[in-house]
């Protein structure tokens, strides 16, 4: 290759009959180099407007399940506003810095992100506490917080039961209770599951002027602001609830981050 | 294949006469597949028909230069890239339907409309032609997919478009949609109606019979 001329040398090329080795050779190099750059441009270039489809996908999913929860619609349109998405780090009541809505789950299964609970502290029966918690905030037209919806869940009767707690801005009335997951023994606990029973959690007040929580689930009927009726013949879930909300409005729970939204930090 | 047929035929040809679905059958997949919905078989319509005019252009482009011995390879290996491109800007422009044709549009580097055309036109014709043919071809598939796409949404969900034009049961009107032209059979017995009709209207298309009836006697044929 005495000539490096590359105008002369790409036309020697192209002379080259097609079935030359070279020509075979150079011919694949440059397709496959083009179509790489062809390729990898367009998937750079589009990447960030890819990310934020993706991202309000997301959220319409979100906003699908909570308006698929019986009484959380109500609860949403009644108050207006936008939803958003929050991780929570429990122990400092804040917006985890490192963790996402995707790496969440990554960061929970390692161990390290997970507190032990005394038997005294563990009310709804956990055994352990996640130290990160996904909330969803709804601002009202002032960005101040309307609503916050906080995933709880404890042993029941017969397995866990999961549940989505909806708060209103004093963050002591309840607005709303909805079940996401639970075994309870069919026609007794299962009941939890029942719209007209979780509609009684509706304006109901979780602690008093104290601060001491107070509510329940009584046994028999409610006889204050801070109960809902018991449901006959399912003491045990009855009771499963009232110590699931206790301990996830708790110290150990959300308390902190309870206060927190109080003091108006978020 | 004509000596040398004007721009406006090689357009046309491929819109009934030479219809690519209808007459050669190619593309059958993604035809079915992608045709729930009108919105979905126009995207994909024009999805396909942008991936085959470009590959024309370039393979026609540089035609004179593809090694015999890889020319499939190197035909394929752009096929696939426009349609890598063509499927990141559906995704982020078109998000929702980029959703719903799913797979089926990175399928399009297997449909055999294109690799057809690049092989047996493009890389015998200059760019223009190639691209006209190539559009005619597109046009003639995105003609299939629109009045089997209208056909099935019509009579499945009672709407063209995402536009309600039978009022649904469910929605309090009195059409009661028509579950099997969402699934797949349906689109088979659309399509084979379709070539049907065609071959009907237009009897040189019909393909001669490969085998005797049994109950034809062998001396009558």
């Amino acid at each position: 290759m005495a000539d490096l001329n590359p105008v002369t040398a790409w036309r020697r090329l192209l002379a080259l009959p097609n079935e030359s080795r070279t020509k075979t050779l150079v011919m694949a190099f440059l397709v496959s180099a083009l179509c790489a750059l062809l390729v990898s441009g367009a998937t750079v270039i589009l990447k960030p407007i890819q990310t934020a489809n993706r991202a309000a996908e997301q959220q319409a999913r979100l906003e699908a399940l909570i308006a698929g929860i019986p009484g959380m619609s109500d609860v949403l349109t009644q108050e207006g506003g936008a939803l958003s998405t929050v991780i929570i780090d429990l122990e400092k009541a804040a917006v985890a810095e490192d963790v996402t809505p995707e790496t969440l789950a990554t960061a929970l299964e390692d161990s390290a992100n997970w507190t032990g609970l005394t038997a005294a502290q563990d009310l709804a029966g956990l055994g352990q506490r996640p130290d990160f918690a996904q909330v969803y905030f709804l601002r009202g037209g002032d960005g101040a917080v309307s609503v916050v919806l906080l995933p709880v869940s404890g042993s029941g009767y017969n397995g866990p039961i999961d549940a989505i707690l909806a708060l209103r801005a004093d963050m002591n009335t309840i607005a709303g209770l909805a079940i996401t997951g639970q075994t309870e023994t069919p026609g007794l606990g299962a009941r939890v599951e029942e719209p007209a029973w979780l509609s009684q959690f509706r304006g109901k007040s979780v602690a008093d002027a104290s601060g001491t929580l107070r509510f329940a689930v009584a046994k028999g009927l409610a006889g204050s602001e801070y109960e809902v009726d018991g449901i006959t013949g399912a003491t045990r879930t009855s009771n499963a609830m009232t110590r699931i909300i206790r301990f996830w409005l708790g110290e150990d729970g959300y308390g902190p981050l309870l206060a927190a939204i109080k003091r108006g930090e978020f | 294949m004509a000596p040398r047929a004007g721009l406006l035929s090689i357009l046309t040809e491929p819109l009934i006469r030479q219809n690519p679905v209808t007459l050669q059958i190619l593309g059958i997949c993604s035809a079915l597949a992608v045709t729930t919905s009108v919105a979905t078989a126009l995207t994909m319509s024009a999805a396909l028909t942008a991936v085959l005019v470009m590959s024309a252009a370039l393979i026609s482009l540089i035609r004179r230069h593809i090694p015999d011995s890889i020319r499939l390879i190197v035909q394929i290996v752009i096929v696939a890239s426009l349609v890598i491109v063509i499927d990141q800007l559906l995704q982020a422009y078109l998000f929702e339907i980029s959703q719903r044709l799913s797979v089926f549009v990175s399928l399009i580097t297997t449909n055999c409309l294109v690799l057809g055309r690049t092989e047996s036109f493009s890389r015998h014709n200059p760019p223009l032609r190639s691209m006209v043919d190539a559009l005619g071809s597109g046009i003639g598939y995105s003609l299939v997919l629109t009045v089997i796409g209208s056909i099935r949404e019509l009579f499945g969900a009672g709407s063209l478009l995402g536009w309600q034009v039978l009022p649904t049961v469910d929605q309090g009107g009195w059409y009661t949609p028509l579950n099997l032209m969402l699934l797949a059979p349906s689109a088979f017995f659309l399509l084979g109606g379709l070539v049907w009709a065609i071959r009907t209207v237009l009897p040189e298309q019909s393909e001669a019979s490969e085998f005797l009836s049994p109950d034809e006697p062998e001396d009558r044929a």
